[in-house]
């Protein structure tokens, strides 16, 4: 195996699994997150709108790490720097 | 396919070049200066005002009521730099509506000056409102362990910042773009409102946690005060 075939293989294998594992913590983190915020809104209507907007800063910390396992595989995928070195 | 806006030049000269990204990012201040300033040039302070002053002073008074909620005493000081952050992001997100449109917050460039700019700016109101030698014991609380990870914090708070934005912007733009070659008939408008929905949350998000930091900045360490 050359090398171009090694990187090809490695760079596409990584994407996957980078997104496959990326976005497990994060749902499981969000579907917890919304799971008591809508428990504790049952419980205090009137604190609606600071429970609101304390879930949805909430949950875009939690989704940035989803976001960053997004970002290394479409770097994998689209602007790999090891693909442009091997191929050119 | 590219991955940003970064990529499609409209003039190069040497070093300096003119991609989609900084056009687009003229094309956004122009619209939004100019049709704020030919909006305030008549402004009414009785109770009669054209409708579209009441649309600025909806926006105006609404985003200092939430700076409000976040933890700034006093949202007057904040207002022009969060406020300027929010509808820059917010208006550059929802012109995706427009065909042909790409938001030059899918780009890292736009997204880590932004970034920069909070980053530089939370010292600076830190410094404003508690004195540079205040400002700087903060960094070594509770112990002075902490310096070094307080630091650390502080950078990479900046680089979630930008990498958060970006991550929603590019992955919104790619979604569709390759939606269009498998499915190009219903789904790609179904993907282009859930990006119009997470772009006006992400504005909001980055606003507020701006604001946040500010806060967390400027907020006075008195010897005293009740735990919060």
């Amino acid at each position: 195996m050359d090398n171009t075939t090694i990187v090809a293989v490695a760079s596409i294998v990584t994407a996957g699994v980078t997104t496959c594992f990326g976005v497990l913590g994060p749902a499981l983190g969000e579907g917890r997150a919304v799971s008591t915020s809508l428990s504790s809104l049952a419980q205090q209507p009137d604190a609606s709108s600071t429970i609101t907007r304390t879930l949805f800063v909430g949950l875009a910390m939690i989704e940035s790490c989803a976001i960053y396992a997004f970002v290394v595989s479409m770097i994998l995928i689209f602007a790999n720097p090891f693909w442009n070195h091997v191929i050119g | 396919m590219h991955i940003s806006p970064d990529q499609v030049i409209y003039w190069q000269h040497g070093f300096f070049k003119l991609n989609a990204t900084i056009v687009l990012t003229w094309g956004l201040i122009l619209v939004m200066a100019v049709g704020s300033i030919l909006i305030s040039r008549k402004i009414s302070k009785g109770n009669k005002r054209s409708r579209w002053q009441n649309l600025l002073e909806i926006v105006v008074t609404g985003i200092e009521k939430q700076i409000e909620e976040v933890g700034l005493s006093h949202p007057r000081k904040y207002l022009a730099f969060l406020g300027t952050l929010f509808l820059f992001i917010f208006v550059a997100n929802l012109c995706t509506v427009i065909p042909g449109y790409e938001p030059p917050t899918s780009s890292l460039s736009t997204t880590a000056a932004l970034a920069l700019l909070v980053f530089l700016a939370v010292p600076f109101f830190g410094i404003l409102e508690q004195g540079f030698g205040s400002y700087l014991k903060s960094y070594a609380e509770p112990t002075f362990i902490m310096l070094p990870f307080n630091i650390i914090s502080e950078l990479t708070r900046t680089l979630a910042l930008a990498v958060r934005l970006f991550g929603n912007m590019m992955s919104g733009a790619m979604i569709v773009a390759i939606l269009l070659t498998i499915t190009p008939f219903i789904f790609p408008i179904i993907m282009t409102l859930l990006g119009l929905l997470t772009g006006t949350v992400q504005s909001y998000i980055f606003s507020v946690l701006a604001a946040v930091y500010i806060a967390a900045a400027t907020r006075s360490h008195e010897p005293g005060l009740q735990p919060e």
